[in-house]
């Protein structure tokens, strides 16, 4: 018989375990799921986590490792506050599009104007637009105790047909042809955000994912708003009698992680895509979550988690060109990782225990 | 812009219709969050029932064939999440959302061969003399047999719930498990019959959409009807038959929206296809002010550690 | 009303690392009333669940009316006929009472007729209770009577107890017992689980007493003086803590006019409580359990606000601040629930000394936390007030009930507070830990601080309390000089019998 047993104290070893043995059981069912696919698992397996960093278009993909990280670490560090706290933002989707549409919005508004201030204007706009966005379910929580998982989520949808509206209507190229879609902001400039280091893949966007897991790490270990952070998700009561106030939590926690999204979606916008245009968004926001919870909510292991799902992402696509292998399986691929992570969680609260049983 | 060439009669049947797969979904997630387990993967669930229940019903060319495949495929995915939450102790929330994460990615794997194929169409309960009704014929008794199915699944919840032993102990479970647990009733055995009752339930009204309303199988095609369904349960402050006016208010959104689309209105498209949206977040605030109580355990983990 | 109804023998359970019953052995004979007692972590309640079927032995075995014993499940225990009234956990506040006797049942009856039982039973036995009320709106009393009655509907052969008195007022626990008697008339055998020893004494044919697992003796409790029971209930010979016996000072504390809806479903609301507390006063506020005590500590912490004239610290109003203003003022708590509200159980010492430590012990900078100042303040505690743990780093679940407890009274001691509220400190405390933890009070007192002890241990406020006063619906009765004050005073005082009336032995 098997049962559990709660440990005195939450297991350090296997909390940095537990991450490592999710990748590998996913690495184990995913190969068996590309198996049943008709692929071979080795060849696969090797295709998303060694060629993108060793293989032959080594030099094309690496770079590309940052550029996609950059956003999923950028918005994961923001959730991974939240989350810590116990508040869920599963909108991080919706603020990264509204961050996008806000930043590059407030970029072509000086277009063909060329100055040094445009740009930081975009991060100020980006990131205002996120924290606006994220702060309607902050405040309907505040005021009116409304569930802000669901009002999160509900506002991508509302996100989605914005982004629709922007790119077919008030951001649509004037010199475009009637096709959708904004200007292109690499042939601008002052809006661009172009690569810091030629052949990286490090734009403005990754450096500032960099700063927020070095904010969110001294944040989280340092100061008394992370401790507040920490203490309302370990013991709401707590907190309270600690005299913290849950509602600055909520506001701060949502609205940090909306700016956040929201700037990862500007710099996504005036960099790598280049354009608002409808299917400008490709999910950074709900892999996110994917990323915060494998990085244990921890800034550091976000930063690797960030690293590890870019890959997936960078494989996937290789996977797809090489293999043939469906995106679909690098979705399913990536949702298997989280399941994973989520059930030997259990380790590090709990042991297993093999209990004799009673004399046959 | 046309209104006249809005018919109300047919207005209402299509609201019948949009109702459905929320309606099922919801009462499906009404009886896991009594039993005290919030599932966030409706939509997960909704979504791999859309595809079983598609894919079945091309294979075997019979629809109902393809919706009980549905509702297996919606239990089969919840019982990952049984697995993870009551036996693996994992958080709910988090867990909900793997659920519908990878429910989308299964999905989308699964229906690669799908996309663009007609189903068979599933037989139409027309009740003779009833439904040539003027009016009430159309609205009322010219559905197919699911739009009935799912009145009745909600009718059967509320009586189970409210009159039987069995709704008797799933309320006490989620009302306080400790106290279930010490009166030796089986706890995480009843949560993992209602979570995959739930599933069951999600599976269906995913194969609603894929089957009747749309019909056909497109990525993603849930499109959210899983967390409107969740908020429904919210909305209808864990009562039955509020599920179903919460359902048909929804509904009734969807298909104006719908109607003034097709009709030119001049309003944006994209603010008409947010305003179901929209409405679910004002009507979810209204709500709060209810302070109707979820059940006490809602979404604690329960171990029974003596 | 001589024959043996359940004999146990040997019965042992091993949890990792304590062994909570060793060959545990006695008889329980029919008709009789039982006393199980024991400390806290004694093992009663893993033994009364062996008995139950919660929980199963590891060894040894049970006879009851001759033939073997060893329920699987608590319905196989019920069948058997083994009823239980638990000390908590087992109602169902959102479900009314009807519905929740119908959940402790075999085969229940349809509502109807269980609701016309429940109504005959209550009358019957003295405990009138409406079927279709809302357990949730009960008192504490009357919840115990929908979980007496429960038992009572399946005509048990033996009934357990658990601490049954400790919600209740002495005037409600004389009606209890006539009851009790009632039940033994009818040959019903009662196991009685207490640390009480004169109740014990009042009622109780035999007793047991248990101490660390081991059966230490057996005894008589009418010719049993209660000091004999004590020491072999607790081994050792106890130190009664000793007051200073400090002159009384200025007035710290003013409560005029506190009224405050409760922030729990269901809660009591303070009505209008005025309450004036001198420097060096130790004030006792008894009370049945859910009569406004956990909304009084909520008050005077500042986790809800009030009326800011409503509380005065010194002369000035501090109705409006939060916990951590108060505190720079001197108003330091220390809440009931040990895991969750005291301490974040899964967070370090060190952190939960941060907790509440921050303001008074400057543990942090312009927001930035001095970790290594908050550590030495937490090692300060665990060597201060003897807190046994392997150090600072360890989370605050890994330790005791009476080590965690003696931890979070020593962080608000160590801080020298004006005045320190205390609610329940030495609930679910071990009678040593219990000891220290009412002699840090006395000291505190001594030294000149103000200090109200919040709790139902009515032994407890006679020894620390200079004054006392009791919670009754959420009203506060006027402080009376501990001294020379009788137990039937204290009992009106708390309410006296809230309705209840004596059974009709006429019946």
């Amino acid at each position: 018989m098997l049962t559990l047993e709660k440990r005195p104290q939450p297991s350090k070893a296997f909390a940095y375990l537990t991450p490592v043995f999710a990748i590998i059981m996913t690495m184990i069912f995913g190969g068996l799921l590309f198996m049943a696919l008709g692929k071979n698992p080795f060849e696969a397996i090797l295709t998303i986590f060694w060629d993108p960093l060793f293989g032959e278009f080594a030099s094309y993909s690496r770079p590309q490792l940052l550029v996609k990280a950059g956003p999923l670490i950028l918005i994961a560090i923001g959730l991974s506050l939240g989350f810590k706290a116990g508040i869920w933002n599963i909108g991080a989707e919706g603020q990264y599009i509204v961050g996008a549409i806000c930043g590059a919005g407030a970029g072509l508004a000086f277009y063909p104007m060329e100055a040094w201030f445009i740009f930081p204007i975009m991060v100020i706009a980006g990131a205002l637009g996120g924290w606006a966005w994220a702060m309607i379910p902050a405040l309907l929580k505040v005021k009116f105790q409304t569930n802000e998982i669901l009002v999160s989520l509900m506002l991508v949808y509302v996100a989605e047909q914005l982004l629709a509206s922007m790119s077919l209507g008030l951001l649509k190229n004037p010199d475009g042809h009637g096709f959708p879609g904004s200007r292109n902001l690499k042939d601008y400039p002052s809006a661009f955000n172009g690569e810091i280091i030629a052949g990286t893949g490090m734009h403005w966007g990754v450096a500032a994912a960099f700063i927020a897991v070095i904010f969110a790490y001294v944040l989280l270990n340092r100061h008394m708003l992370g401790f507040s952070i920490r203490l309302t998700g370990e013991a709401p009561r707590a907190a309270k009698f600690s005299s913290v106030n849950p509602n600055r939590i909520i506001l701060f926690c949502l609205g940090m992680s909306g700016a956040l999204a929201g700037l990862a979606g500007m710099f996504e916008v005036a960099g790598p895509s280049g354009q608002i245009s409808i299917d400008f968004n490709s999910g950074y926001g709900f892999t996110a979550i994917i990323v915060a919870f494998l990085g244990r909510l921890h800034p550091v292991g976000i930063f690797f988690a960030g690293l590890l799902l870019a890959l997936t992402y960078i494989g996937g696509e290789l996977a797809q060109l090489t293999l043939g292998l469906p995106g679909a399986a690098i979705q399913l691929f990536q949702g298997m990782l989280l399941f994973f992570l989520l059930a030997v969680d259990l380790l590090t609260n709990y042991r297993i225990k093999f209990s004799r049983k009673e004399a046959v | 812009m046309d209104l006249s060439a809005i018919n109300p009669a047919l207005l209402l049947a299509s609201l019948l219709v949009a109702a459905t797969p929320i309606m099922i979904a919801g009462i499906g997630e009404l009886v896991v969050e009594r039993a005290g387990v919030l599932n966030l993967g409706v939509e997960g669930m909704m979504i791999t029932g859309a595809i079983c229940g598609f894919m079945a019903t091309i294979i075997t060319g019979s629809p109902a064939l393809g919706f009980l495949f549905a509702a297996l495929g919606g239990a089969a995915l919840s019982l990952l999440f049984a697995l993870l939450t009551q036996v693996a102790l994992a958080n709910q929330v988090a867990s909900g959302l793997a659920l519908t994460l990878f429910g989308l990615g299964l999905s989308s794997l699964l229906g690669q061969g799908y996309v663009g194929l007609k189903p068979p169409s599933s037989p139409k309960l027309d009740i003779p003399l009833l439904s040539d009704i003027p009016f009430f014929g159309t609205v009322l008794f010219s559905h197919d047999i699911i739009v009935y199915l799912g009145i009745a699944l909600v009718a059967a919840v509320w009586a189970t719930l409210k009159y039987t032993r069995v709704g008797l102990v799933l309320r006490a479970v989620g009302e306080n498990h400790d106290a279930a647990h010490a009166l030796g009733y089986k706890v995480v055995r009843i949560r993992v019959l209602a979570i995959m009752f739930g599933g069951a339930c999600a599976g269906l009204g995913g194969a609603y959409i894929s089957l009747i309303r749309v019909p056909q199988w497109t990525e993603g095609m849930t499109a959210g009807a899983g967390w409107i369904a969740l908020a429904l349960v919210v909305f209808a402050s864990w009562k039955p038959w509020r599920v179903l006016l919460g359902a048909w208010l929804f509904g009734g959104i969807t298909v104006l929206q719908l109607n003034l689309q097709a009709a030119g209105v001049s309003i944006p498209v994209e603010i008409l296809s947010m305003s179901p949206y929209i409405i679910t977040i004002v009507v979810l605030v209204i709500m709060s002010a209810d302070k109707s109580r979820a059940p006490a355990s809602l979404g604690r983990i329960f171990h029974a550690s003596s | 009303m001589t024959g043996t109804l359940l004999t146990i023998d040997g019965l042992t359970k091993a949890y990792p690392g304590v062994v909570a019953n060793d060959t545990v052995s006695f008889e329980i004979k029919t008709g009789e009333v039982h006393a199980l007692l024991g400390e806290n972590g004694a093992g009663k309640s893993t033994l009364v669940k062996m008995i139950y079927g919660l929980v199963k032995p590891d060894s040894g075995s049970m006879v009851m009316n001759g033939e073997a014993f060893a329920p699987p499940e608590p319905r196989a225990a019920r069948a058997s006929g083994v009823a239980m009234v638990f000390q908590h956990f087992s109602l169902f506040d959102a479900l009314d009472v009807a519905e929740n006797i119908a959940l402790g049942m075999e085969n229940p009856p349809p509502m109807r007729d269980l609701a016309a039982r429940i109504r005959q039973v209550s009358e019957e036995y003295g405990l009138p209770l409406d079927p279709f009320r809302t357990v949730g709106d009960l008192s504490a009393g009357e919840r115990q009577r929908v979980e007496i009655i429960r038992c009572l509907l399946q005509d048990p052969k033996l009934l357990i107890m658990d601490e049954p008195t400790s919600v209740l007022t002495p005037q409600e626990v004389d009606i209890l017992f006539e009851t009790l008697r009632k039940l033994t008339a009818e040959g019903v055998a009662i196991l009685y689980i207490s640390h009480k020893l004169e109740e014990i004494r009042a009622l109780c044919d035999h007793a047991t007493i248990l101490r660390l697992g081991k059966n230490v003796g057996t005894c008589i409790p009418a010719e049993t003086s209660a000091r004999d029971m004590a020491e072999l209930m607790v081994g050792t010979e106890l130190q009664t803590p000793k007051s200073a016996g400090a002159t009384l000072g200025d007035v710290v504390l003013d409560i005029s006019g506190l009224s405050m809806p409760s922030p729990s479903a269901f809660g009591t609301a303070l009505k209008n409580v005025h309450m004036r507390l001198r420097a060096g006063e130790v004030l006792g506020i008894g009370g049945v359990a859910g009569n406004g005590q956990d909304e009084m500590l909520l008050a005077l912490s500042g986790e809800v606000r009030v009326d800011a004239d409503a509380l005065k610290l010194k002369g000035e109003p501090i109705g409006r601040l939060a916990p951590n203003a108060r505190r720079a003022l001197g108003l330091l708590t220390a809440p009931e629930e040990r895991l969750g509200h005291a301490a974040a159980p899964n967070m370090s010492l060190t952190e939960n000394a941060l907790l509440t430590g921050n303001v008074r012990k400057g543990l942090s900078n312009k927001g930035f936390l001095r970790w290594g100042k908050t550590q030495s303040f937490a090692e300060e505690i665990i060597e201060k007030f003897d807190v046994r743990t392997p150090g600072p780093d360890n989370a605050a679940r890994s330790l005791s009930g009476g080590n965690l407890q003696k931890f979070v009274i020593g962080r608000e001691v160590l801080q020298e507070p004006e005045v320190l509220v205390v609610n329940q400190p030495t609930w679910g405390v071990d009678a040593s830990a219990a000891a220290s933890i009412r002699q840090a009070i006395l000291d505190l007192a001594a030294g000149g601080t103000a200090v109200i002890v919040i709790s139902q241990d009515l032994d407890e406020l006679m020894e620390v309390a200079d004054n006392f006063a009791a919670l009754n619906e959420g009203r506060l009765t006027e402080a009376r000089p501990t001294k020379g004050l009788s137990i039937d005073e204290i009992g009106l005082m708390m309410g006296g019998a809230h309705g209840m009336e004596v059974a009709h032995v006429d019946a």
